[in-house]
């Protein structure tokens, strides 16, 4: 059991930190800005290729496509220091995060050549055409159909909640190329461009306002026979290894983003009610006190559940539980801190996100909004429950 | 950076678990409950055989050598088994309390006795106004030549009726002046020192209220310096707080295990409860907190071995988090086996009780998050 960084590991984290001194200031931050607003594309673009410059970027991946070949804990040190920095988030989530450690590891030597640098520089972003109107938690029962014709694909359907599918050149989509009936094994994983003629994307406007998904409409889209990744009928597999690192690194960063929320919501606080600092709160007082300690507590939980994780991808284990668990505590724990600090504002919770008069100018609200997507998105609570029920404690199929 | 056990800490674990499921079996455990001492003293001395009473201490004086993080170990383990045990007393409370103020030569003299089980320690604290804090040790103790004389009443000291000493925390000053606490060792055969037990809810856990009639304690007793005790209290308290809260982890998790294994097993209208959501997500929700008590825990652990600056803040967060855990995994345990649950017969509710000791001794939740608000100057 060791908490503490290794010498190379500090080094490591002191050079990071050193550079986002000496970069952030004219990078600008806004850590809690929309993440589908036009203006922040092209600021988050730059920022990220300044990042892959200084060699931040995917440093866990292997050099010869651009990466570092380090470990999973230098990708961790970035994202924390990265976090804690107040840093712009880098544009291509969906590359860094799904589409590249897919493409890593089911992709061919081409793919890879061709695919992994544009992730990290950021030249070419990525979005993800999972869900569909009618398979959101039910994934595999997905019906954009693919159907080679000679040596294409040709593709018909509809995906939706697509963050970045506006500004995407590339999609990770999920087809049938089987029947129905077959599920999971008539799934098939192909990589789309997404200026090719039949690619229709309208924005999805949230209860927020705000439209950071969009809808996908394909009809008979072209896609070449080399853009497959994995085998036709594999999809399912391919997803898998997709979701998995969607999970592992939330388990991370998830619980950095919570930290960063917390410390602005003590703030909130202090400019609220003024720091009591005695203890003694009375009343209402002391109920925000135990909810604000709760929630520090909650996101300290994540950070260890993230790190023993971690420890076993280190040590070669298959991935334990924590994934599904900090996922499942995030979005409880982000929601109730986003009612908490509504709470804190009083009365001006009642303010839009904009309003001059508003708190931080109504961003809380606006986040307050938002955080009701996050037991939907990236797996229901419901199906996080199920899972860890069936999966991890071997309980019997609820369906 | 690695946040797991070493391979002699996993090692450790399995010879713990087996010894357990041999020794404190729950047929030996409802034995021990119905008895009046509550105590087996074989059981005590084949634990010291296997070193459990020796592992956080220095090895000069008779220890391991080994830190809180391979108690931790042993303690889950004990929690799993709801075994009735002076350990946490003795190595918890008065020798971690020993250990982080104690004299060289007070160290030397009692920590030996400790570690090979052959003594028994316990701390006394809390009075009538059940209080946690330095504000609850009210009792005064008067300076008479080379001794202090003691004069008052404590209450819910652990294992008391075992103990041969117990380090009892008086008020020596107002509080304005330092902490104003005194620590004194007490050997329990003083004259004037007198222990009543008291029936505890969990009876695999005795404590018992200890009267103290003008006791003489000789002045070369006090541990941390007079009027500067409160300080080492409170960092034996905090190892404490790890070792506890690493006990209700083995509580929640096994209780979590029997849930898991009823709900796979028991059917109604033709299909294992563990089918139906309503079931399977409670389970679910047990997981989550078992493992996240666990994680703080660990991380407790190693913040107070390595005695880093945070090491407060992470045993009270462990402790608030540990607490709420144990009790809803165990109260949601008997849910999900509904009748049987609540008979005496099924062992739940030893679990059940267990957890709620735990959550309560030495400050639940609602205490321990106002330390953690405190901690970061809310």
């Amino acid at each position: 059991m060791d908490f503490s960084l290794t010498t190379e590991q500090a080094r490591f984290r002191d050079e990071l930190r050193a550079w986002l001194r000496d970069n952030l200031a004219d990078a600008q931050s806004a850590p809690m800005a929309a993440m589908g607003a036009e203006d922040g594309v092209e600021r988050r673009r730059s920022w990220q290729r300044r990042v892959y410059e200084a060699g931040y970027a995917g440093v866990a991946w292997p050099k010869e496509y651009g990466g570092r070949g380090l470990s999973l804990i230098e990708s961790m040190i970035v994202m924390e220091e990265m976090s804690k920095a107040k840093a712009p988030d880098m544009i291509n989530v969906i590359g860094l995060n799904m589409a590249g450690p897919t493409i890593i590891h089911h992709g061919t030597p081409a793919q890879k050549e061709r695919h992994l640098r544009g992730i990290l520089d950021a030249s070419e972003i990525w979005c993800q055409g999972f869900s569909e109107p009618n398979s959101g938690s039910d994934l595999a029962s997905l019906q954009t159909r693919a159907v080679l014709d000679g040596d294409d694909f040709v593709v018909n359907g509809q995906k939706v909640w697509t963050t970045l599918g506006h500004v995407a050149k590339w999609c990770i989509l999920l087809t049938r190329t089987g029947s129905a009936d077959e599920k999971h094994s008539g799934l098939t994983y192909l990589i789309v461009d997404m200026k090719s003629p039949g690619v229709e994307v309208k924005p999805l406007v949230q209860m927020t306002g705000d439209a950071e998904f969009n809808e996908i409409y394909f009809t008979d889209v072209r896609v070449p026979r080399e853009n497959l990744l994995g085998g036709v009928g594999e999809g399912w597999r391919v997803a898998m290894t997709t979701l998995m690192h969607e999970r592992a690194t939330l388990g991370v960063a998830l619980q950095v983003r919570s930290r960063i929320a917390f410390d602005e919501l003590i703030t909130l606080v202090r400019a609220a009610h003024g720091a009591s600092g005695d203890g003694e709160a009375e009343g209402e007082g002391a109920l925000v006190r135990q909810k604000l300690a709760q929630l520090y507590i909650d996101t300290e939980a994540m950070r260890c559940n993230g790190y023993r994780g971690l420890t076993r991808m280190l040590r070669g284990e298959t991935p334990g539980p924590e994934g599904s668990i900090n996922k499942l505590m995030w979005s409880e724990v982000n929601q109730r801190l986003m009612e908490t600090a509504l709470e804190v504002e009083g009365p001006a919770g009642m303010l839009a996100e904009g309003e001059p008069s508003a708190p931080d100018g109504g961003r809380w609200t606006y986040q307050f909004l938002r955080s009701r997507a996050n037991s939907i998105e990236g797996g229901t609570s419901e199906v996080l429950r199920n899972i860890l029920a069936e999966r991890v404690l071997g309980l019997p199929r609820s369906r | 950076m690695d946040f797991g056990f070493s391979e002699e800490q996993d090692l450790l674990r399995g010879q713990a678990r087996d010894f357990l499921d041999k020794q404190s079996a729950p047929s030996a455990v409802r034995t021990l409950m119905a008895s009046e001492s509550g105590h087996d003293p074989a059981l005590w001395s084949r634990m010291a055989d296997l070193g459990w009473t020796a592992i956080p201490f220095p090895e000069q004086h008779g220890g391991l050598g080994l830190g809180m993080v391979d108690l931790t170990v042993v303690l889950e383990e004990m929690g799993r088994h709801v075994t009735p045990s002076p350990l946490l007393s003795s190595v918890g409370l008065a020798g971690m309390t020993l250990l982080q103020g104690g004299s060289e030569e007070q160290q030397a003299g009692w920590l030996p006795g400790l570690c090979d089980g052959s003594v028994i320690g316990t701390v006394a604290m809390v009075e009538q106004s059940g209080r946690w804090d330095a504000r609850g040790v009210q009792m005064p103790a008067s300076r008479k030549g080379d001794s202090y004389l003691l004069r008052g009443e404590k209450l819910y000291v652990t294992d008391a009726h075992l103990a041969d000493w117990m380090i009892v925390a008086v008020r020596t000053a107002a509080e304005e002046s330092g902490d104003g606490v005194t620590l004194l060792l007490v050997d329990t055969s003083s004259p004037g020192v007198s222990v009543r037990p008291v029936k505890s809810m969990d009876q695999t856990r005795r404590m018992a209220t200890v009267s103290f009639d003008d006791v003489e304690v000789p002045a070369d007793r006090v541990v941390g310096g007079e009027g500067r005790g409160w300080s080492v209290l409170r960092r034996g308290l905090d190892r404490t707080l790890v070792a506890i809260s690493a006990e209700l982890c083995g509580v929640a998790q096994r209780a979590m295990e029997m849930s898991v294994e009823y709900a796979k097993t028991r059917q109604q209208f033709g299909r294992p409860i563990g089918s139906y959501q309503a079931v399977s997500h409670k389970c679910a929700d047990m997981l989550v907190q078992v493992e996240s008590a666990k994680s703080l825990t660990y991380y407790a652990a190693w913040a107070v071995d390595e005695d880093v600056p945070e090491a407060p803040l992470a045993a009270a967060m462990a402790k608030a988090y540990a607490s709420d855990a144990a009790r809803s995994v165990t109260a949601n345990a008997i849910q999900v086996h509904g009748g049987i649950g609540f008979t005496w017969e099924h062992d739940m509710h030893l679990y059940f009780k267990r957890a709620k000791w735990g959550e309560t001794m030495l400050g639940d939740a609602v205490f321990h998050r106002e330390r953690v608000a405190q901690a970061l100057e809310l």
